[in-house]
């Protein structure tokens, strides 16, 4: 039986060969990616999947705050309607607006504990129809994120799969795992300040010329599905190479030197500006 | 050949009854008496078959019906009466723009030039009918090329009935008399002389009934001839959207309540469907149950005023203008569980306020958008797990001091106009100009951003040579490693809330006891309170 079940193999594949490759082979469908709005993370990950769910997670100031930041604006720039969900009500609507979010295409919830922002979260996917629903769990309390049960997760995945959302999870640990398709870890470098130390003239490591630039990100995948499956795709092979990087480094650039309007955003004032280069023409010569 | 003209009487038989069986629709299957009248002198005005079989008349007093067990009785009521007047009215208009508004239970419409849309006349009175059965209540229709013969054979005749023209009179002849709403000297006179049917009325010579009885004979003489025509006097299409409901004992839980407001919903639901309008707002009025502890209060002031009763109010917007009375109904609900009225409900009054349907047209570029309807109601549920004002769209202030924004309704509508408007701005560029923003645009360099304490969170920061160098604040604290600062801010000098800021961004090492080993902070110090704060920490 199975010598001819064999052979019947066999047969089809020398049949199909030049045409189809490992035609007994299954080849799940791709998810849909979408931009992060970084490019050294589409790189690295391909973007974010949709109708999956992808976990990002890492220290405070890890960058993590401002993946999330890009993934709005680039999907919001592309008049997608996209749903943030804040656990501890920390969201900045006008660093964001800086960023390039466009915060009318933007359903912010905020929430006071953890309870409500999962509860939400349900409540927002159930409805359905956003592009983008982030859940920011990083301000939450991390011993009461570990204490939501696996199957959560699992049912969160259940309820995007099959649909164009994409369900972006932040948090201090891996708390999906599994459950998620992408799980990226990101982790802060070395910050750059625009005087460094040594260049300040009276050794003191402060002087009102130095701002704060900001810092190198590395970004890391600890799980990708996508990577996971060694399966070839006809003009594509190269999205799968096993050999392709896990890791990532990428800049990130404080707002203060970016120009937009005045309403609501932290950059210098004009005031501030002429003093800092008075400063930096005093202090330097 | 036939007439152009062509008109329909609507009406509506027992019109009380019928006006209460529209919102108790369990009531018509089963004995019902109507009373009215000044108290304690009430009596029946109006009763259903089943009770006329078990032996309840008309003028009944209340004591006496009370004696028939099975015989439910229910006192009249006028509000519930104009709201199905109302809804009458627009059960007429859904057909013709064309409608007389004759007497509370009879409307009279001109259907001429409708049979290339609804049929032909037996067609229009059966879709009449069938829109009127929608609205819970049974009519007649009559249609007649006399607006007056269709008038008074609606009321004689059950059923559609159409009248062939130039047989009007024959319609007419067997009815009597009091059919035609003489006057009461004028039916004292008929009486005398016998005339009790419009045939007897039609027989009499016109000249002679003019010098016995007047004008008003002969109004009456053409009418039961089948000839008296007139003009119909139109009504003005109403605006107004509004059903009441009473109730004879209080109601005070919500699954109660919410049986009633389905009901009310689905009639305002259904009387703006046939007016081609959809719901932009609801405005529910409840009238609650008044306080036990006045009853004792015999003081001469409460005696002599009668206390207004206490109401409680609820209403919901829509951004987009609906029909669909379950999510109305959802939504209500959401809402009075979040603010419910704290005392049983005697009277729900319902306004709705029309607006035309939104008309939507999909488009192959613009990406697709929640439903407006399952967004609202996945909004209002989200409203009522973290509490109102905490979900929506955040909109910026025109004002330097941080974090000033407010939260604004999150509208698809808006989506919608924003989505439309930047496909129309990329259409308009030319190649040219696309070309070459491409060539000066370069990747752009992704922003930190700054993850917000609300509250700021008091901090203690101990300063050298005005520089900080030491910060704790929650539990934790550390070294200052990096400081940039200060940077001065100030405003509203000129309200009674100014503020004066210092920001700070820190880079902090925190000591080993501490959760976290490093961070950047944006610190403010606030000068008019002379305190530290942490307003957020990058990330």
């Amino acid at each position: 039986m199975l010598s001819r079940s064999n052979a019947l193999r066999l047969h089809v594949e020398s049949a199909l060969a030049g045409r189809v490759s490992s035609p007994f082979r299954f080849q799940e469908p791709q998810p849909i990616t979408a931009s992060a709005g970084i490019a050294a993370v589409d790189q690295l990950a391909g973007g974010l999947p949709r109708g999956c769910l992808t976990e990002v997670f890492g220290e405070l100031s890890s960058g993590m705050t401002s993946l999330l930041q890009s993934a709005l604006a680039a999907r919001t720039a592309n008049a997608e309607v996209c749903a943030l969900v804040d656990a501890q009500d920390s969201f900045d609507p006008g660093w964001a607006q800086s960023a390039g979010v466009s915060l009318h295409q933007l359903l912010w919830v905020r929430c006071r504990n953890l309870d409500q922002a999962l509860r939400s979260v349900d409540l927002l996917l159930h409805g359905g129809g956003f592009s983008l629903v982030a859940v920011d769990l990083s301000a939450a309390p991390a011993r009461l994120v570990r204490q939501v049960p696996l199957s959560f997760w699992f049912r969160l995945r259940r309820t995007v799969e099959n649909t164009s959302t994409i369900l972006l999870v932040l948090s201090r640990e891996s708390s999906a795992k599994t459950c998620a398709s992408l799980v990226l870890r990101m982790e802060r470098e070395a910050a750059r300040w625009s005087l460094q130390d040594g260049q300040y003239p009276s050794g003191d490591f402060h002087t009102p010329g130095s701002l704060l630039d900001g810092w190198t990100t590395t970004a890391e995948i600890i799980r990708s599905t996508a990577r996971r499956k060694n399966v070839f795709v006809i003009g594509s092979a190269k999205a799968f190479d096993s050999s392709a990087a896990e890791t990532v480094r990428f800049d990130l650039q404080s707002n203060h030197f970016l120009p937009g309007d005045s309403a609501g955003s932290n950059r210098l004032l004009p005031s501030q500006q002429d003093h800092l280069e008075n400063e930096r023409t005093q202090n330097f010569g | 050949m036939p007439s152009a003209v062509s008109f329909g009487a609507i009406y509506v038989p027992n019109f009380i009854l019928q006006a209460i069986g529209r919102s108790e629709p369990e009531l018509r299957t089963r004995p019902l008496a109507i009373i009215d009248g000044p108290p304690p002198t009430y009596q029946v005005v109006a009763l259903n078959r089943l009770a006329q079989i078990l032996g309840v008349m008309h003028g009944m007093t209340k004591a006496a019906v009370g004696q028939f067990a099975q015989v439910t009785i229910r006192p009249r009521c006028r509000v519930r009466e104009e709201a199905a007047h109302s809804a009458l009215l627009d059960v007429a208009w859904s057909i013709t723009p064309r409608v007389e508004d004759a007497a509370p239970d009879t409307l009279l419409i001109d259907i001429s030039g409708l049979t290339s849309l609804l049929g032909d006349q037996e067609a229009i009175a059966r879709q009449i009918a069938s829109r009127a059965s929608t609205f819970g209540m049974n009519v007649h229709v009559a249609i007649s090329a006399n607006v007056e013969t269709a008038r008074i054979v609606s009321r004689a005749l059950p059923g559609p009935t159409i009248v062939p023209e130039g047989e009007e009179r024959r319609f007419l002849e067997t009815l009597r008399v009091s059919m035609l709403s003489p006057s009461l000297e004028l039916s004292e006179v008929f009486e005398r002389w016998g005339v009790t049917t419009c045939k007897a009325l039609a027989s009499l010579p016109v000249l002679s009934l003019s010098e016995c009885v007047g004008q008003e004979g002969v109004r009456l003489h053409e009418i039961a001839s089948g000839k008296g025509m007139r003009p119909l006097l139109l009504a003005e299409p109403a605006q107004h959207f509004e059903e009441w409901f009473e109730l004879d004992e209080a109601v005070d839980d919500l699954e109660s309540l919410s049986f009633l407001l389905g009901r009310l919903l689905g009639q305002l639901s259904a009387r703006l469907s046939a007016r081609a309008l959809s719901i932009a707002a609801i405005q529910v009025n409840f009238e609650l149950q008044p306080a036990f502890d006045n009853a004792f209060d015999t003081s001469r002031d409460l005696l002599r005023v009668r206390p207004s009763p206490r109401t409680f109010s609820c209403s919901l917007e829509l951004p987009v203008p609906t029909r669909d009375a379950k999510l109305l109904l959802k939504l209500l609900r959401l809402r009075l569980q979040s603010r419910p009225p704290g005392a049983p409900i005697q009277k729900i009054q319902m306004t709705a306020q029309p607006s035309l349907s939104r008309v939507t047209q999909g488009s192959l570029f613009i990406p697709t958008a929640p439903d407006p309807d399952k967004l609202e109601l996945t909004i209002a549920r989200i409203a009522s797990v973290v509490g109102e004002g905490n979900v929506g769209s955040p909109k910026l202030l025109d004002s330097h001091r941080p974090d000033a924004f407010h939260m604004d309704n999150f509208s698809i509508a808006a989506v919608d106009r924003s989505a439309s408007g930047s496909t129309t701005k990329c259409s308009t560029k030319t190649s040219a100009q696309n070309s070459s923003e491409k060539n000066l645009q370069k990747e752009p360099v992704p922003q930190i951003a700054l993850h917000v304490f609300r509250p700021p969170v008091p901090a203690r920061v101990r300063m050298e040579r005005n520089n900080p160098v030491f910060a704790s604040f929650q539990g934790c604290c550390g070294k200052v490693i990096h400081a940039s600062g200060p940077w001065r801010t100030s405003g509203h000098w000129w309200e009674e809330r100014p503020w004066q800021e210092d920001a700070w961004d820190l880079e902090i090492q925190f000591s080993a006891e501490s959760s976290t080993t490093h961070g950047f902070y944006r610190f403010s110090y606030d000068r008019l309170l002379n305190k530290w704060f942490v307003r957020g920490v990058y990330d």
